[in-house]
């Protein structure tokens, strides 16, 4: 009879191998998509892009670095935004420090 | 050292039987333990992924944009504010962007419509963003027609589909000529959504920065860093509310470990009083409640941070992308980069597997540490 104990090693050692499996395919798919990488640059470069189109239903979610103060409350005076992707959108650098430019 | 090693061995052998006599309750910690883990390691994976690829493709955004403001809102930047701007020492380039926002009402969908600088688009022509092909189900050829800001149909004519590698980026995207953008909407010559800048001394940017502001009191400059730093609190952010949606679980599980490795049963208690009556020593009763708690908390670990691994970045975060969308019609199918390695597995290691073996050798070591027949009475 097999010994529990055995059966347990040759089980970690699957489970190590597959997580070392894991981690080895994801060096390797960033290395395979580094081309794609390259060419997102590439666009944000060209086309002079600011954000990533995560959420496009209001424009303070969709370009949260080029909103406005105001855009989170644009229906009516003391509206509270009623976007779900505005609750899990934190408002942008700018708009937490302040209009004026910072130094870093 | 072989003695020692059979030694143990022996003892992980008592303390998978110790396991299995208790299977109900321990495959039940096992299944909580490892679901705890795959979420963890899940909400880890997906923003360790979407901050890496975002702060690595917005470095190449606009060193600076600059943006007019009335009455507290983004407003329309004449050209005559380019001008003044190319006067400041230090900058070398000054160009218009023309983007504006177009609600689709057929497909109740909002798109950012641009008129790119360095892109030729022919006037009544479009390329379209990947998510919008899809959600009007438009190819090369296609013709989509945009209502203008006096309420004529505009149709434009699909010249080509945006790449879905850069999905991402672009999936709600138009692209039409500068012309077409100002019928469009409306806009007369000589105004522009906002202005790009460009500076000489990549380290002069915050000093050109306070520069306009001080020139054109009614701007806001934003800076590239300001960009980076927005997406790097939006993903923290982003994971701590996951987490904190998930922290009635994990508050959850800590009860359930702690009443399973501190509250140790009275049957645990016998069979420790038991062990110490047979002649086990204090140390072995230790090595074999280590043993036991290893045993869950490895295999938990791994079987977690493998389903986390396929969730992300095999299945693309099936469960994790619908709190990114919110009510957006259009969302990107997400293409994530596994920027994942050693590290961040020895973090989740580190959180999740530790505490809980600490947990369980503490009691024991009280109980242990007891002679055999008040164990056994208590």
């Amino acid at each position: 009879m097999v010994r529990k104990s055995t059966l347990f090693f040759a089980f970690l050692t699957t489970v190590v191998l597959a997580l070392g499996l894991a981690l080895g395919e994801a060096r390797l798919r960033v290395r395979g998509e580094l081309p794609y990488l390259r060419q997102e640059v590439m666009v944000v470069k060209t086309l002079q892009l600011t954000d990533l189109c995560l959420a496009t239903e209001a424009r303070h979610t969709r370009h949260p670095s080029q909103a406005d103060w105001h855009s989170a409350f644009q229906s009516h005076p003391a509206a509270l935004d009623h976007f779900p992707s505005g609750s899990i959108i934190p408002p942008p650098e700018n708009v937490r420090r302040g209009y004026g430019p910072q130094a870093p | 050292m072989a003695r020692r090693l059979h030694k143990q061995r022996y003892l992980l052998d008592f303390a998978l039987s110790s396991l299995w006599r208790r299977k109900g309750k321990n495959l039940a910690l096992l299944g909580v333990y490892s679901l705890l883990v795959f979420v963890l390691a899940s909400v880890l994976f997906f923003t360790q992924a979407l901050k890496r690829e975002a702060a690595l493709v917005l470095a190449a955004s606009p060193e600076l944009i600059v943006q007019k403001l009335a009455a507290g809102r983004h407003d329309l930047i004449p050209a005559a504010y380019a001008e003044r701007l190319r006067e400041i020492r230090g900058v070398s380039r000054v160009s218009g962007r023309l983007w504006g926002y177009y609600y689709d009402a057929r497909v109740r969908a909002n798109y950012t419509v641009m008129a790119p600088e360095e892109v030729a688009v022919p006037e009544q022509a479009v390329l379209v963003g990947a998510g919008i092909a899809r959600g009007r189900h438009l190819s090369r050829g296609s013709t989509l027609t945009f209502q203008g800001y006096d309420g004529t149909p505009r149709a434009f004519q699909v010249r080509g589909v945006l790449s879905p590698e850069s999905e991402l980026l672009t999936a709600d995207l138009v692209l039409m000529a500068a012309a077409d953008v100002r019928r469009l909407f409306g806009l007369a010559e000589g105004l522009y959504t906002d202005l790009t800048v460009a500076v000489n001394n990549p380290r002069e940017v915050a000093t050109v920065a306070a520069k306009i502001q001080e020139l054109l009191p009614d701007t806001r400059p934003i800076l590239r860093d300001e960009i980076r730093r927005t997406y790097e609190a939006a993903f923290d952010w982003r994971a701590g509310i996951l987490l904190s949606v998930f922290s009635g679980a994990l508050l959850a599980f800590l009860i359930f470990a702690w009443d399973k490795a501190a509250g140790l049963s009275a049957e645990e208690r016998r069979e420790i009083g038991i062990l110490k009556a047979m002649g086990w020593e204090t140390g072995e009763v230790l090595q074999l409640k280590f043993w036991e708690g290893a045993v869950v908390s490895l295999t938990a670990f791994f079987m977690g941070t493998l389903a986390a691994y396929l969730h992300v970045f095999v299945a693309a975060a099936p469960l994790l992308a619908p709190v990114l969308q919110g009510w957006s019609v259009l969302y990107p199918r997400f293409r994530l980069t596994p920027f994942i390695g050693l590290f961040e597995v020895a973090i989740l290691f580190f959180f999740t597997v530790v505490p809980y073996t600490a947990a369980t050798i503490v009691p024991t070591w009280r109980a242990a540490g007891l002679e055999p027949d008040q164990v056994m009475r208590s």
